[in-house]
């Protein structure tokens, strides 16, 4: 492949004659998700060549957005990755719906995680008590404290969509960019709903008189 | 369903740090190919870029293809 500057791939993918520009890139694209994708089984020589194309395409429609600030190759093979891994998460969470997810909220926690009698409504995703085997009798009573505290203000301070999106992702680790899908807005969108969320819940916490320090302390490591 | 500790621990943490600053996935995605040449070119790039650092350890899905580009390019090399 002929080693190209910046300008030089620019001037190419736009002039008339690009199909050779065109031909590296894509080679290009391939040999860069074959390495990226690596650890995903599903994916074969053909969803290679899939994706490089459907990420050629988007690179062709957003050239102007170029800003120079890294080689050409670099950006073209970051829209590369971000395409693949849209697709793939995509494909990996197809069966999974956010209702049923969210749905089992009120369900019958985990034998793994010791519980007390439940104590106001909903939410009983936070159990009372955690059986933290490293934790001291002191550090289990600010867990404690802290578990009681995050479930009721989880209830109160949240809207339900906050609550939810905060269910799909921290609890059931469902990708952003599934969960925002699912609640007709964009990754972006949604990591600014969660930020909001955890801004309030740190809001909340601190008022009630948890410092930072004492909740890493009983949560830190 | 099932909540393990280490989860717990993970969203507590994310919640108690959680910092007024903090830069959304569009942004992180426009800085991201700087970032990793500065990674590539063994740079302090979380020092360079701190917002940009401080969003691929809070978002799972950034992080992946911060992960998956590094690795692309390393190969590339």
């Amino acid at each position: 492949m002929i080693e190209r500057t910046n300008q030089e791939w620019l001037t190419a993918l736009r002039g008339p004659g690009r199909d050779g520009a065109l031909a590296d890139l894509r080679a290009l694209l391939v040999r860069g998700l074959r390495y990226a994708l690596a650890s995903w089984s599903v994916v074969d020589e053909a969803i290679l060549e899939d994706f490089a194309q459907d990420a050629l395409l988007k690179i062709l429609a957003g050239l102007d957005s170029f800003r120079g600030e890294s080689r050409f190759t670099t950006w073209a093979q970051k829209i590369a990755v971000h395409v693949a891994l849209t697709e793939l998460r995509r494909h990996r969470w197809r069966d999974v719906s956010l209702d049923e997810m969210t749905g089992s909220l009120d369900a019958e926690p985990s034998t793994a995680l010791r519980r007390g009698p439940s104590t106001g409504s909903g939410h009983r995703f936070i159990p009372d008590t955690l059986a933290d085997p490293s934790a001291g009798p002191e550090q289990q009573a600010i867990q404690r404290m802290l578990l009681n505290t995050l479930r009721r203000i989880i209830s109160t301070e949240l809207t339900d969509r906050q609550r939810q999106a905060l269910v799909a992702a921290y609890i059931h680790g469902m990708p952003l960019e599934e969960v925002a899908r699912r609640m007709g807005t964009n990754r972006n969108a949604l990591y600014k709903l969660l930020h909001d969320a955890r801004q309030r819940l740190k809001k909340r916490m601190m008022a009630e008189g948890l410092s930072p320090q004492d909740m890493l302390a009983a949560f830190g490591s | 369903m099932t909540l393990d500790l280490d989860t717990l621990k993970q969203m507590v943490r994310g919640i108690i740090t959680t910092r007024p600053d903090e830069i959304g996935c569009d942004e992180c995605f426009e800085q991201l190919d700087r970032f990793v040449e500065m990674k590539l070119a063994g740079k302090n790039a979380a020092e360079a870029m701190p917002l940009v650092e401080d969003h691929l350890e809070r978002c799972d899905d950034c992080r992946e293809e911060f992960e998956a580009l590094l690795a692309a390019l390393r190969a590339l090399e």
